[in-house]
């Protein structure tokens, strides 16, 4: 858990849903549409209840799947307002189709979305499958450690989508962030609305006086430059991110990046990961530490766009890496964090770190420190050039084989 | 060159074309569709009772129309739209428009 690094706001205690239905009043979006599911179910019955309330002006549109979720999104962000939703799981996939439709027309949407796994068989408990699943969908994707970064995230968010104009997707990890209630320093309203500021599109669809068309069909002629603009538009979205983070740092206080690093200056191994799991992974690196041993963390914090380039930079002295992923693309070959660091690392021309991939915690399996203390003992066998061919194969982390 | 020719040199490129699938309003007066057209409808202005059932149906507004003593009547095709589909032949009661071959 981040402790809070600065008294500008007030300390409540809260659970991910909680934090993300009190970030979604303080923005109060023009429009949310939204179907139930566990465990994202609260956010936005939360909400409505704030709709209900008459605490937010919002219109809250209760529909009949995420499938209309999304297009009642997608409509209201395409019509001119900020349009909200949240989900999980089935909810994700069932919103699929929908999903390149909101990047594909560019429209600033962002989406609360738990970690949760997809069916069969069905289990409503964390991991990472759902959003890694839509990884390729055009949407930037923001995952979350603590109930801090989840409010942090929101917040943020708001002004990724609005200034890259693409959609973005704020996630957390179903139950360990979504159901646990932590402190959380949260900020008064009129700071993080004048963060956020108004919104104004510079086109949309109910501008009668500047009418067009939205959503035509698009052949050979010109399909293949609108998705090179997508493409273009997810690389430049790197600097965007980053300079807002910077000025959310000025007005709040605490910092973000791309990834956070966790001592990671005088590393000679490293463990990749994403989500919720990296407090554990943190604990394990302090006891670690306390021992002298010189292991690090990189936390991804934004997935898509996928910081090759500065983590490429940071791994290039590592000489033994474990990918953590939350999330098994049954691909036969690894998983989606693994391809995403290696690919990264080999086209900057960096060879020398050895690489070895783990898959764990699907289903909300557990992952514990003495977990993540054997990766550390593979990891110095394999620096120590003893464990070669361990980094051939996906390993399962709490798996009974 | 036809307009609509012209109109997609000006947006060639990633860079030049709007972001987002958008197509500005107006752009089919710019697309001839005349020259999708097999059979082209002959509309004849002896026979016509002006009752605008052709205009009504014509998908592509192609049927022309004036103003004449307070009264607005046919006053032919628009062939630069007209994609031929017989449509106004086909539900002009009194046969005023027939189709007849392109190349005829």
């Amino acid at each position: 858990m981040i402790r809070p690094l600065s008294s500008k706001g007030k300390l409540v205690a809260k659970t991910g849903n909680e934090i993300a239905a009190e970030a979604m009043r303080q923005i109060e979006p023009d429009v949310v549409a939204a179907y139930p599911i566990t465990p994202a179910t609260e956010i936005v019955q939360i909400f409505s209840q704030f709709v209900a309330d008459g605490i937010v002006k919002s219109k809250y549109i209760a529909v009949e799947s995420e499938h209309s979720a999304m297009s009642a999104t997608i409509a209201a962000s395409a019509a001119g307002v900020r349009a909200m939703t949240g989900t999980s799981s089935q909810g994700l996939c069932f919103m699929w189709e929908m999903l390149y439709i909101a990047s594909g027309l560019r429209l600033p949407i962002v989406m609360v979305a738990v970690n949760r796994a997809i069916s069969a068989p069905i289990n409503i408990h964390c991991d990472h499958s759902d959003t890694m699943g839509a990884r390729d969908s055009g949407w930037i994707q923001i995952y979350s450690e603590s109930v801090q970064e989840v409010y942090d995230n929101i917040i943020q968010a708001v002004r990724i989508a609005e200034q890259t104009k693409l959609p973005v997707l704020v996630t957390m990890d179903g139950f360990i962030i979504s159901h646990c209630m932590e402190l959380v320093e949260v900020y008064n309203d009129d700071a993080v609305k004048s963060f956020i500021g108004e919104y104004t599109p510079e086109r949309y669809l109910l501008d009668i006086k500047n009418p067009y068309t939205l959503g035509s069909l698009d052949l050979q002629n010109y399909y293949f430059e609108h998705k090179y603009q997508i493409a273009k538009a997810m690389i430049d979205a790197q600097t965007t991110i980053v300079n807002i983070a910077n000025e959310f740092t000025k007005c709040f206080g605490r910092s973000y990046n791309l990834y956070e690093k966790y001592m990671m200056d005088d590393a000679d191994m490293a463990i990749v990961i994403i989500g919720s799991a990296a407090g554990t992974v943190k604990m394990a690196i302090n006891e670690l530490r306390s021992q002298n041993i010189k292991i690090g963390l990189i936390k991804i914090r934004v997935y898509r766009p996928f910081p090759k380039d500065n983590i490429a930079i940071d791994l290039a002295n590592i000489k033994s890496i474990a990918v953590l992923d939350r999330s098994d693309s049954c691909s036969g070959a690894f998983s989606p964090i693994y391809s995403d660091i290696v690919s990264s690392l080999y086209s900057e021309g960096i060879t020398t770190p050895k690489i070895i991939s783990y898959v764990y915690g699907l289903g909300g399996r557990e992952i514990t420190i003495e977990h993540i203390k054997n990766i550390y003992k593979t990891l110095n066998q394999i620096m120590l050039g003893k464990d070669q061919k361990d980094c051939s194969i996906v390993h399962y982390i709490n798996l009974r084989k | 060159m036809d307009k609509y020719n012209e109109k997609k040199d000006k947006y060639t490129t990633a860079t030049t074309i709007p972001i987002g699938d958008i197509v500005e309003a107006g752009t089919a007066s710019t697309f001839c569709t005349g020259n999708w057209r097999s059979r082209k409808p002959i509309w004849n202005n002896t026979k016509c009772i002006n009752c605008l059932i052709c205009w009504i149906y014509c998908p592509d507004s192609s049927i022309k129309l004036i103003s004449k003593s307070n009264k607005t009547i046919v006053s032919g095709i628009n062939y630069t739209y007209c994609k031929g589909c017989g449509i106004c032949a086909n539900v002009c009661n009194i046969k005023a428009i027939v189709m007849e071959e392109e190349n005829k």
